[in-house]
């Protein structure tokens, strides 16, 4: 163990014993404890009514590759992906041309886009069920501008519900965007232009290569509640767009097969993982906690 | 130049009209005379139908009731973590540290499904206490987060000199360290209280047939069909959020802490 | 002499595979003013951190007043620090600074203003009470720390680099402020600084340290004149260092020596044919054929460079060593590149500073 000179004065060693006891326990029961539980859980067998028989199984992982569940899994990937492909395309030059605004205007841009994260996420969505609805603002309006005839069905499809997810989540996006682009040094875009870059290959070969960590950041922040978010694809979704978030649900709530809601569970947690991992080794950041 | 800052401007325009068209529609239509969709005149019925609703209210006391509970007990826990972790080298910390921020890194319905099944199995009445231990503990590592980077950045000199000048460690703690990483614990807690007060996911699965939250509530009746009270609903909790989001903001330029998001 | 109120005994410190400290024993007198000086990392801010009781030391003791405190915690040491970086509360205004430690001891309240004024007008920073140290200038916020820490009535004031961060002309006043201070109230300081200047004008001892070890303990015309190893003849001042062979010692005790194909003379004592390595002071080194010192060393002037008060020459000897030598900058006839001079010192201005066994 390497012995590391630390700032070590602010507790003394039994008061930071004491300190971070509960903090330690707390994690262990409702973290780790409830975690472990389920990955138990996903290894047994549905009891025939209700609840659970204690027998090692793999019924609920070998059931995995039911067609059904691939189809909801890669629609539940599918929309994942686009969505952080879409926050990122609008994001970056959103958070770049920000970054670029006189401090005044700046701080008030960046508390434009804090606000709505704030806000309730339910709220928001039902603004876009109240545009979206066949006999809401979009359809009104195209009506009486006589662009169409009948309304158009935008609402309970696939396209609704990528609203709403790019629309719930592009904060985080932009927010750690920004927060790269703020650090980055500017006289870093001048000696490449100073160089004999144009503006444009100075910002492919600079300003982006720079803010990696920030684009790294902004897609895990994206990607990874992108799949779990049940309740903008109940709302806007209507019940054709399955994510893997409702396959949980409806596991646990509709079917009752608990080791089945287990056993998708582990298998996100454990997608959560790899992607953070990947996160980390690419960016080369220890910690997901900046971008928090 | 001057062209490309115009289109800069114009992007970060229309970007922000977007992100609150939903927002400027649900208040709008929050102040419409009638059930239907066309503007119909003015009206604050559907704020007394509102004030009027004892579902709602009881939901909303309940919401309240759950953030303050919540964020406070994570504020404590987080806290002590975050100045026993962080003072001396401790092997596990590390381990520890990924483990606790668990709740905020993977997504929400994994932690929910975890209680319920967790919750069934120490066989613990569903309701506001199975809601309140889920919500502290996805509060904590807001809490967690900001005060540790508070104590990062705290020159270690300063609780030195305070020990210099006489002063054991229980003084240090009270004197100095606590008034300086207040700010960072005042606005996690912030954070935290209103990621508590719009949870969905986790409330959904935590809790009991009798006991409803603001969110639950919005999102049943969404479900069940529209009735304009949300949109009134919904108004408040906007102007909600936009005071408390005032009063954080306000702290924060006062003691010139570390911006949180 | 005064009575001894600290004294190191024996210390030893490792952080992981580094030897941060390396038996250093230390005696400090009371009123003493003893300045520890070397290199970053040399070790002298954790001496400095074990006598505050901030770090413990692995091996070693030391005792303070006659007593034993080795173990005791910061806050039962009457020992006070200015720190490096003042290491001012900041969520405190100046009075709430200076009044903590009497606070702590707890002073009553009409005492601890009394005191504080005191404190403030000795800082000479009357009226500052109420400013917060975010509206202080360094310079300031320096003097504030000081007051913070000697209201304690300390038996020994550690001073960590308390100058580092002020600009050169600051510095030289607050030297002189310093010293005052020192005098004024008789106060031990241990002080810690790399410039050797600030050692030379303000201590009236002097410890230079490297990688953990005390070199050399001296007043600053000892260190100065007499460095005793080659690291503390280099580290402070400006000096040539060159080697050289014993080849006899004259009556009076001169050492005479074969240096460059010629004769010099130096002081110390050494055995025929012993090869020794020598420190001459580059301004003790004059021009001139005058046999002042029964020899003369002659060489080609290489180059000049010229810094305002000072002119220094490079000379290149007949065995292609060079020295450095330094004179006044005006007035000062420089002799042409190229051209051959004569140099020579007084023998007790060359020191011998290693000995190296038969040349």
């Amino acid at each position: 163990m390497k012995k590391q000179k630390l700032p070590s004065t602010h507790v003394s060693c039994q008061g930071a014993c004491a300190a971070r006891l509960p903090f330690i326990l707390w994690t262990m029961v409702f973290v780790a404890i409830p975690l472990l539980y389920i990955l138990c859980m996903s290894f047994m067998k549905k009891a025939a009514t209700w609840g659970i028989l204690a027998e090692f199984s793999l019924d609920s992982y070998q059931k995995l590759f039911d067609p059904v569940y691939v189809k909801v899994f890669g629609q539940s990937m599918w929309l994942a992906f686009l969505t952080t492909v879409f926050t990122l395309l609008i994001g970056y030059p959103f958070a770049y041309f920000t970054s670029k605004l006189p401090p005044k205007w700046r701080s008030l841009v960046l508390l434009l886009i804090i606000v709505p994260f704030w806000t309730n996420s339910l709220v928001r969505i039902y603004g876009w069920m109240i545009l979206l609805r066949s006999q809401g603002v979009i359809n009104s309006l195209l009506i009486m501008l006589g662009i169409i005839d009948s309304p158009l069905k935008l609402l309970y499809n696939f396209g609704a519900v990528l609203v709403g997810m790019v629309y719930a989540l592009i904060p985080f996006m932009i927010l750690s965007v920004y927060n790269s682009i703020a650090k980055l040094d500017p006289a870093l875009v001048e000696a490449s232009r100073d160089l004999g870059a144009s503006r444009w290959r100075a910002f492919w070969t600079v300003t982006v290569p720079m803010t990696r960590a920030g684009i790294m950041a902004g897609c895990v922040l994206v990607f990874i509640p992108s799949v779990g978010l049940f309740f903008v694809s109940d709302l806007l979704g209507g019940a054709k767009t399955m994510l893997l978030g409702n396959l949980i649900k409806n596991e646990l709530l509709t079917a009752r097969n608990w080791p089945m809601g287990a056993a998708l569970s582990i298998v996100m947690m454990t997608m959560t993982m790899i992607v953070i991992g990947i996160y980390k080794k690419v960016s080369g950041e220890k910690s997901l906690e900046g971008i928090v | 130049m001057k062209k490309r800052s115009r289109f800069a401007e114009v992007y970060i325009t229309l970007v922000l009209l977007l992100m609150y068209l939903p927002i400027i529609v649900v208040i709008v239509y929050s102040f419409n005379d009638t059930k239907m969709f066309h503007w119909a005149g003015f009206t604050l019925d559907w704020y007394s139908k509102l004030l009027n609703n004892m579902s709602i209210r009881t939901a909303f006391l309940n919401s309240l009731q759950l953030a303050a509970l919540s964020s406070l007990s994570a504020a404590v826990l987080g806290t002590l973590g975050a100045v026993g972790l962080t003072g001396r080298y401790f092997k596990a910390r590390g381990i520890l540290e990924n483990v606790s921020l668990i709740p905020i890194m993977i997504p929400e319905i994994i932690l929910g499904m975890a209680y319920l099944a967790f919750f069934s199995f120490l066989r613990l009445p569903f309701g506001m206490l199975t809601m309140l231990l889920a919500h502290t503990t996805f509060c904590i590592p807001y809490i967690y987060i900001n005060v540790k980077a508070r104590l990062t950045d705290l020159d270690p000199s300063i609780a030195e000199a305070a020990r210099d000048l006489g002063a054991g460690y229980v003084r240090v703690f009270f004197d100095i360290t606590l008034p300086l990483i207040f700010p960072s614990i005042l606005s996690g807690t912030l954070l935290a209280f209103a990621m508590s007060m719009d949870d969905v996911v986790i409330s959904f699965f935590t809790t009991g047939a009798q006991t409803s939250t603001l969110p639950l509530q919005v999102y049943s009746m969404l479900k069940m069909g529209v009735t304009p009270e949300i949109n009134a609903l919904c108004t408040v909790m906007l102007g909600a959020v936009f005071f408390i989001v005032a009063i954080a903001r306000l702290v924060r330029a006062r003691k010139k802490t570390r911006p949180l998001l | 002499m005064e009575k001894t109120i600290l004294s190191i005994r024996n210390i030893s410190k490792i952080f992981g595979q580094t030897q941060a400290l390396c038996d250093i024993s230390i005696d400090v007198s009371k009123g003493e003013f003893l300045t520890l000086l070397g290199p970053s990392g040399c070790g002298k801010t954790t001496l400095l951190r074990i006598i505050a009781g901030l770090e413990t030391p692995d091996e070693g003791s030391i005792f303070l007043d006659g007593k034993d405190v080795t173990g005791w915690e910061p806050n039962k040491r009457n020992v006070n620090t200015v720190f490096q970086s003042y290491a001012l509360f900041p969520h405190m205004n100046v009075f709430q600074n200076i009044a903590y430690g009497l606070k702590l001891k707890k002073v009553p309240k009409l005492q601890i203003e009394k005191r504080v004024e005191e404190m403030l007008a000795l800082v000479q920073l009357p009226g500052y009470g109420q400013r917060m140290p975010s509206q202080l200038s360094g310079g300031q916020r320096q003097r504030i720390a000081i007051a913070r820490a000697i209201i304690n009535d300390p038996e020994v004031l550690l001073l960590d680099e308390p100058l580092g961060a002020l600009d050169l002309q600051l510095r030289r006043q607050m030297q002189t402020e310093l010293k005052r201070l020192q005098k004024h109230l008789g106060i031990t300081f241990i002080y810690i600084t790399h410039d050797q200047e600030e050692a030379l004008n303000m201590s009236d001892r002097i410890g230079i340290m490297n990688e953990g070890k005390l070199i050399q303990l001296g007043t600053p015309d000892e260190i100065y004149e007499h460095p005793q190893t080659r690291f503390a003849a280099q580290f402070i001042g400006q000096t040539n260092i060159f080697d050289a062979v014993v080849t006899g010692q004259e009556e009076d005790g001169r050492l005479v020596l074969s240096f460059a194909g010629g004769i010099i003379k130096a002081q110390g004592s050494g055995q025929t044919g012993e090869k020794v390595t020598l420190s001459v002071r580059t301004e003790r080194i004059r021009f001139g054929e005058e046999n002042k010192y029964g020899f003369t060393l002659s060489g080609r002037v290489k180059s000049h460079s010229y810094t305002g008060g000072l002119l220094r020459t490079i000379l290149l000897l007949s065995d292609g060593q060079e020295l450095t030598v330094t004179g006044m900058g005006g007035g000062y006839s420089r002799a042409p590149i190229g051209t051959q001079v004569q140099i020579h010192w007084n023998p007790g201005c060359a020191v011998i500073v290693e000995r190296g066994g038969a040349g």
